[in-house]
């Protein structure tokens, strides 16, 4: 069982939801948001392990190129430009998709590993904990999505905490889900962009329910819509001082008796609507 | 001499244009032929890189001479290894600024500009 939680918006408690059902439901967490993971403060994993994430990147041997400029017109991405005294390399620029070394008539280019990233593997009380994070001046975060991906051992339950957004390391993140939690919250802001995300999922055919997060009891603006689309609303997170307080101190929302309760009742549609998913498709 | 300008529009009589990798036109002006030619660019529009792709467009006109407001620090480099002079623009038609280079008038642009950092999309 994979769920993936996402949001659209930015800051509407993707993690705040992602760590306390994950405890809740005691299955593997996944921190996709390797621009800025947060998921570990709150679940505090154990015996992390630290390794590299690297991306292929060439190197031109000058004394074999020609200038044939083939593989300048191959890259897709202007890593390589022709100066027509040598080729130059824009490392940064490079989405080390192999193509130029691939091209390349003289086999002048051989490749080298550039770190781009690290991904952290680790236990948190419950289960394991997967994340990572973008180097220093590096743009790319899809490569260390993919790679986190790969170690996630096969058929292991576990929750995926999306990137804010609908870009590509969103869908990355949700591909191959059996459900998606959708979190929200009650401003114009945040159902606009939860629109733009729910017609993501629609597109990739996943069913999803909605959370809605700092809510005033009486949502009508998320709830008038989730009727409209026919989706479902999983909970509903309280806007309280003793939520925030709990927040800003690191600590899971569950330690609080009555958000709890919200979350095993958040568990249990979710596995009910993921059995459901399972069994239909 | 070949000067490649960047340029808002396709005439001599066009406006400059700062940009350089996102200019919406690359004006090759041929000084033996005192000819103006149009060249599209690209790379306007690219997520990322667009300054190396205008650079290479340059080199593969055959300038000697680039006329613009900036050039970030690959672009810079680039057109530093191929032996290729920038020189920095001012508001005016493309027409002004080649008398202007011809007057010796414009600055040479000695410094890579500030980078403009694109989000890599993978």
């Amino acid at each position: 069982m994979k769920i993936a939680v996402l949001s659209g918006k930015g800051g509407t408690g993707k993690t705040t939801v992602s760590t306390n059902l994950a405890y809740a439901m005691g299955i593997d967490y996944v921190d996709f948001d390797v621009e800025e993971p947060n998921g570990h403060i709150f679940l505090k994993p154990r015996d992390l392990k630290e390794s590299d994430v690297n991306i292929m990147t060439p190197v031109i041997d000058q004394d074999r190129c020609t200038l044939c400029n083939i593989c300048v017109e191959t890259c897709q991405f202007n890593a390589l430009v022709n100066t027509g005294k040598r080729i130059l390399v824009f490392e940064d620029l490079c989405h080390g998709c192999g193509a130029c070394s691939l091209a390349c008539p003289e086999k002048a280019i051989s490749e080298y590993p550039r770190k781009i990233g690290v991904l952290f593997e680790g236990t948190y009380e419950k289960a394991d904990f997967f994340s990572g994070r973008m180097a220093l001046n590096e743009p790319m975060a899809g490569p260390i999505i993919s790679e986190i991906k790969r170690r996630i051992p096969k058929g292991r339950d576990h929750i995926v905490d999306c990137s804010p957004g609908t870009s590509c390391n969103v869908v990355k993140g949700v591909d191959g889900a059996d459900y998606a939690i959708m979190v929200t919250e009650p401003s114009v802001f945040g159902l606009h962009d939860l629109k733009l995300a729910v017609e993501l999922v629609e597109e990739m055919d996943i069913p999803m329910g909605i959370i809605i997060n700092r809510s005033n009891e009486y949502d009508p603006l998320i709830e008038d819509y989730a009727k409209d689309s026919n989706l479902r609303i999983l909970g509903k997170i309280p806007f309280s001082k003793a939520a925030a307080k709990i927040y800003s101190e690191g600590k899971l929302l569950i330690e609080e008796p009555a958000i709890k309760e919200i979350f095993e009742g958040i568990k249990k549609q979710v596995l009910e609507e993921v059995d459901h998913a399972i069994s239909h498709s | 001499m070949k000067i490649v300008l960047t340029a808002k529009g396709k005439e001599s009589s066009s406006p400059v244009d700062e940009r350089f990798g996102r200019a919406e036109y690359f004006i090759l002006y041929d000084d033996a032929a005192q000819t103006y030619s149009v060249i599209n660019n690209p790379g306007q529009y690219e997520n990322s890189g667009a300054g190396v792709k205008a650079s290479q467009i340059v080199i593969d006109a055959g300038a000697e001479v680039v006329i613009t407001g900036s050039l970030g620090p690959k672009a810079f480099m680039v057109l530093r290894d191929a032996g290729i002079r920038g020189y920095q623009n001012y508001s005016g038609t493309l027409e002004e600024m080649v008398a202007a280079f011809k007057e010796e008038k414009l600055q040479e642009l000695l410094t890579p500009g500030e980078e403009v950092k694109t989000r890599g999309r993978s």
